[in-house]
C-alpha cells in the first residue's frame, strides 16, 4: 500500500479531476488527441483587425460564448469551463470545500467600455469626463470587469470553494504558482483537498502591442502553424495564446479514503527569484538552477530521478537558451538524453494558464505513456543539444515528469509529478 | 508538526502622513491629529497624497527608478525601509532566502495617451483600428512592465535582492489579507523562517480612482471620519496613496539573531462574506467573536468608508462592547490591498510602545483608557468582496 506521507513526513499530494482548455480545444480528451498528433492550434488573428501590428497570429480561444467579450469575461469562461471538467472527473458533488487558488492575468477597463463611457460623457475633455460617466451609470458589469478579485469570487460562487480565494500572479510561472499553493495548503494540513486553476482570456490587441513592444512576440506570420518553434534556430519570440488548466488536489489519505481514481502525485514544487533584470535572466542562469534543485529536493529526488521534461520552452532566443543552460548544469551529461518537449510549439504561450496547461499535460505524459512532441523543428540550434522528441510523439514509460515555468519579474517555478504515490 | 510563533521584525510605511515609524506615531498621537489632504487636483474627490520622498534612499540607481511607475517605485521603497528597519538590509544571506508575498493591484496606465485615443475616438467609427494605429506608436515599451502586478514584487528582487520566493496576489483588500495570512501560515508550519509581506497604493491617478469610481464608491465634497460619510455626497472612499511592508519571522529565528522584536503576528482570518442582508455584519461579528477577546480591547480598523461595509462593521465592533476602535483610514485614506498590512504596522507600533493612539473622530471614537494594550485587533472589511481581520500581540 501506497504511503500517506512524503520523504519530510508530509501529506502526499494526489491530482483527482483535471480539465483543459486551449486553442486545440475544449476538454482532455480532445486537447491530447491534437497534441499528441502534433497539431497547432495557432492561427491568424481573426478577433480584432491586425493593420499595424507586428504579429498578425495568435493561440486565442475563439470556440467559447464569451471568446469576444473581453478578458475578464473570456478568463472566467476558460477558468469555469476547465474547473467544472476536474471537479466531475474528481467525482465531487456539492460543494468543493477546499481553498480556491486561481491564477489569472491582471485586469482592467478594457477599451470597448473605455470607449462607451467615453462616447456617452458628456463635459470637457479628459479623464474627469470618463470618471463622471462611470459614476453615472454605476455599471456592475463594468465595475466588476476591473476588480482583481471578481474572476476568483465567482468562481467560488460555482463551485462552492471554501473561503476566501487567492488570486495569484507570478506572470508566465503563474499556473504553477497556484498548483504550489494548492499542495501547501493541504501539506500544512489547512484542508483535504484545493482547486488549483490557471486561466488566461487576456489575448486582446494591447496586449499584443504591449508583449511587441518588448520584442517578444514572435514575427513569422506567414505560416501561423509553424511559428513556435522552441530549441530551433529560427526561433524569434512566443505566440501569445489563451487558455486554462484546473486541478483537484487532494491529500493521498482523503482520496484513497474516498475511493478515488489518483491521476498523479505533485511530488515537489522550487521556486527561486532573480534580481537580474526585468525581463531577462542572470547571464548564468543560477535562478532558474536553484528553482529546479529546490523542486527535486521538494519532492525528494536526485538528478537522476527525472524521466521527462516538460520545458518551458517559450521559442523565444533567450528562454531556450537558458532554459538548455539552467537543465545542462542540473542534469549535467543526463541531460542530453533525458527527453524534454515544449508545449508550447502547438499551443502557444498561454501566459497565466501555462503552468497550469503543461503541468495537466505532464500529468497525462505519464498515465497515457506519450511524450507529446516539439513540432516545427525543422532547423534544430546547434548550441542547444537536447532530445526534444521533435515532430512526433513517442511511447514511452515515464514516471516523473519535471515542468518548468519562468517569467517576468525574475519569477521562476518548477514542479515535479509523479505517475504513482511511492 | 511544530508550530512557530511569528513575529514581526521590520516595518516600513509611508503615507500622506510621512514616511517611517516615528513619523506616523507622532502623527496620529498628536493631540488633535489630521489627516493631510489634496482637495484640488483630482476634485471633487480628495485625496491623501504622497508626501515628498527622496526615492534614491532606498532605490539607488535612477534607471531602476525610471522603469517603475508610482506605485511600483513607492512600494520598492517601502520595502527597503522594512529591510533597514529590521537591520537585515545588507544581509545579502538572509535577504537572498527571504520568502515574498506582495499584494497588488497595477495598470497605472498612461492617462495622456489614453485620452488621446479616447478623443479621436469621438470623430471615427473605426475604433479598432485607431487603438492600433495610436498604440503602436505612442506606448512606451516599458509602460507594459511598469503596470504588470508582480512586477512590484520584480522590483523589489532587483533593487533589495529578496529572491527566496517571490507571490503576488490580487485582488484589493482581500489580497492584503490572504497575502498576510500566507506569510504567516508558512512560517508557523515551517515553510518558511522569514518573509516580506506588504502593498502600495498610489490613489493620485485618475485609473486608479477610475476603479471605485465605475460603481460610485468615492466620497466627494469636504473631508469627513471614517465613520460619518454615510449620507454625504458620493460613496464614502477617500483614497490615499501609501504601502505598507513588514518583516515576518518565526519567534526563534528572530531570537537567535537577536533581532528587535515589535509585536507577535497572532492569528490571521479571512473570508468572503455573502453580503445580502446582514450577512456580512454577522460574518464580521463572527470573525471577531473567534478571537476570544473578553478583555477592553483596542481596534486598529481598516473600515474604507464605504457605506455599506463601513456601517455593519461599525455594528459588529460595537456590539460586544469591550471594542475600542480608530478608523485608519480617516488619517491615511483607503489604501486598498495594502489596508491590513498598515493596520497591522500601526497595531505593531502601538504594542511595542505600549500606548493606544487617540480618537481620530472625537465623536464617534472612545478614548482609551486601558493603559499599554497588549493585544490589537486589526480588521480590513473590503468595500465591496472579501474582509479579514489579524491579531497582533504583545510577544
Amino acid at each position: 500500500m501506497a504511503r500517506f506521507t512524503d520523504h519530510a513526513g508530509r501529506p502526499v499530494v494526489a491530482v483527482t479531476g483535471i480539465g483543459i482548455v486551449t486553442s486545440l480545444g475544449m476538454g482532455k480528451a480532445e486537447n491530447w488527441q491534437a497534441l499528441t498528433s502534433g497539431q497547432s492550434g495557432i492561427h491568424r488573428i481573426t478577433r480584432f483587425p491586425t493593420d499595424h501590428l507586428a504579429t498578425t497570429i495568435c493561440g486565442t480561444v475563439d470556440f467559447l460564448k464569451s471568446s469576444n467579450d473581453g478578458a475578464s469575461a473570456l478568463t472566467y469562461e476558460l477558468a469555469e469551463r476547465a474547473a467544472r471538467e476536474a471537479v466531475e472527473e474528481a467525482d465531487l458533488d456539492g460543494d468543493f470545500g477546499g481553498p480556491l487558488f486561481l491564477a489569472s492575468p491582471p485586469v482592467e477597463l478594457g477599451w470597448s467600455d473605455r470607449f462607451d463611457l467615453y462616447a456617452r460623457a458628456e463635459g470637457p475633455t479628459g479623464w474627469k469626463k470618463l470618471l463622471e460617466q462611470a459614476a453615472k451609470e454605476n455599471s456592475p458589469r463594468i465595475f466588476d470587469s476591473t476588480q482583481f478579485g471578481t474572476i476568483a469570487d465567482h468562481l467560488a460562487d460555482r463551485f462552492g470553494t471554501r473561503g476566501l480565494p487567492v488570486t495569484l500572479s507570478t506572470a508566465c510561472a503563474s499556473g504553477a504558482t497556484a498548483i504550489q499553493l494548492g499542495v501547501e495548503a493541504i501539506r500544512r494540513g489547512e484542508c483535504d483537498r484545493a482547486l488549483a486553476v490557471g486561466a488566461d482570456g487576456s489575448a486582446t490587441a494591447e496586449a499584443l502591442i504591449r508583449f511587441s513592444l518588448l520584442s517578444a512576440l514572435s514575427t513569422q506570420n506567414e505560416l501561423p502553424e509553424k511559428a513556435s518553434k522552441p530549441f530551433s534556430k529560427d526561433r524569434d519570440g512566443f505566440v501569445l495564446a489563451e487558455g486554462s488548466a484546473a486541478f483537484v488536489l487532494e491529500s493521498l489519505e482523503h482520496a484513497t479514503a474516498r475511493g478515488a481514481t489518483v491521476l498523479g502525485i505533485i511530488r515537489g514544487c522550487g521556486e527561486r527569484a532573480d534580481d537580474f533584470h526585468r525581463t531577462r535572466s542572470k547571464p548564468d542562469g543560477s535562478p532558474a538552477i536553484a528553482a529546479v534543485r529546490a523542486a527535486l529536493d521538494d519532492a525528494g529526488l536526485g538528478v537522476d530521478g527525472i524521466d521527462y521534461v516538460n520545458a518551458h520552452g517559450t521559442s523565444t532566443p533567450e528562454n531556450d537558451k537558458m532554459e538548455h543552460l539552467s537543465l545542462a548544469t542540473v542534469f549535467g551529461e543526463r541531460m542530453r538524453t533525458i527527453p524534454i518537449s515544449s508545449n508550447k510549439s502547438m499551443i502557444g504561450h498561454t501566459l497565466s494558464a501555462a503552468g497550469a496547461i503543461e503541468a495537466a499535460f505532464s500529468l497525462m505524459t505519464m498515465r497515457e505513456g506519450v511524450i507529446p512532441p516539439t513540432i516545427n523543428y525543422d532547423n534544430p540550434d546547434p548550441a542547444i543539444e537536447l532530445d526534444v522528441v521533435p515532430n512526433v510523439s513517442r511511447t514511452a514509460d515515464v514516471s516523473t515528469v519535471l515542468s518548468n515555468s519562468f517569467g517576468f519579474g525574475g519569477q521562476n517555478a518548477c514542479l515535479v509529478m509523479a505517475r504513482e504515490p511511492v | 508538526m511544530i508550530r512557530h510563533d511569528v513575529v514581526i521584525t521590520g516595518i516600513g510605511i509611508v503615507s500622506s502622513l510621512g514616511e517611517g515609524c516615528d513619523a506616523h506615531w507622532n502623527a496620529l498621537t498628536a493631540p488633535d491629529p489630521r489627516p493631510v489632504l489634496d482637495t484640488e487636483r483630482y476634485a471633487p474627490y480628495p485625496v491623501h497624497p504622497l508626501p515628498e520622498i527622496d526615492w534614491t534612499l532606498q532605490i539607488p540607481k535612477r534607471g531602476d527608478q525610471r522603469q517603475m511607475e508610482t506605485w511600483q517605485r513607492l512600494g520598492t521603497y517601502t520595502a527597503g525601509l522594512a529591510l533597514q528597519d529590521a537591520g537585515v538590509k545588507d544581509d545579502e544571506a538572509l535577504v537572498s532566502s527571504m520568502d515574498m508575498t506582495v499584494a497588488a493591484g497595477g495598470g497605472e496606465r498612461d492617462v495622456p495617451v489614453d485620452i488621446d485615443v479616447l478623443e479621436a475616438s469621438l470623430t471615427r467609427k473605426d475604433r479598432d483600428l485607431l487603438l492600433n494605429e495610436k498604440l503602436t506608436t505612442e506606448l512606451r515599451p516599458t509602460l507594459f512592465l511598469a503596470q504588470l502586478s508582480n512586477l512590484l514584487a520584480g522590483n523589489i528582487s532587483i533593487v533589495h535582492k529578496v529572491t527566496g520566493s517571490s507571490r503576488t496576489f490580487m485582488g484589493e483588500e482581500g489580497a492584503g489579507v490572504s497575502a498576510l495570512e500566507h506569510a504567516a501560515a508558512r512560517i508557523r508550519a515551517g515553510q518558511s523562517t522569514h518573509a516580506l509581506v506588504g502593498a502600495a497604493f498610489n490613489a493620485e491617478h485618475s485609473d486608479m480612482l477610475l476603479g471605485y469610481e465605475l460603481a460610485g464608491y468615492l466620497h466627494r465634497g469636504p473631508h469627513r471620519t471614517v465613520w460619518a460619510r454615510d449620507g454625504q455626497p458620493g460613496g464614502g472612499i477617500v483614497a490615499g496613496s501609501g504601502a505598507a511592508f513588514l518583516v515576518l519571522e518565526a519567534h526563534d529565528h528572530a531570537r537567535a539573531a537577536g533581532r528587535r522584536v515589535y509585536a507577535k503576528l497572532g492569528p490571521v482570518e479571512s473570508g468572503r462574506a455573502l453580503r445580502l442582508g446582514e450577512g456580512l455584519q454577522d460574518a464580521i461579528a463572527a470573525m471577531i467573536a473567534g478571537f476570544g477577546l473578553d478583555k477592553k480591547t483596542l481596534a486598529i480598523s481598516g473600515a474604507s468608508g464605504a457605506h455599506a461595509a463601513t456601517a455593519a462593521e461599525r455594528t459588529a465592533l460595537d456590539e460586544p462592547g469591550n471594542l475600542v476602535a480608530r478608523g485608519m483610514s480617516t488619517m491615511t485614506g483607503h489604501l486598498k490591498e495594502a489596508q491590513l498590512p498598515f493596520a497591522v504596522a500601526l497595531a505593531a507600533l502601538a504594542v511595542h510602545r505600549g500606548a493606544a493612539y487617540p480618537p481620530f473622530d472625537a465623536e464617534a471614537e472612545k478614548p482609551w483608557s486601558g493603559g499599554a494594550p497588549d493585544r490589537i485587533l486589526t480588521t480590513a472589511i473590503g468595500y465591496h468582496r472579501f474582509e479579514g481581520a489579524a491579531l497582533v500581540e504583545k510577544a
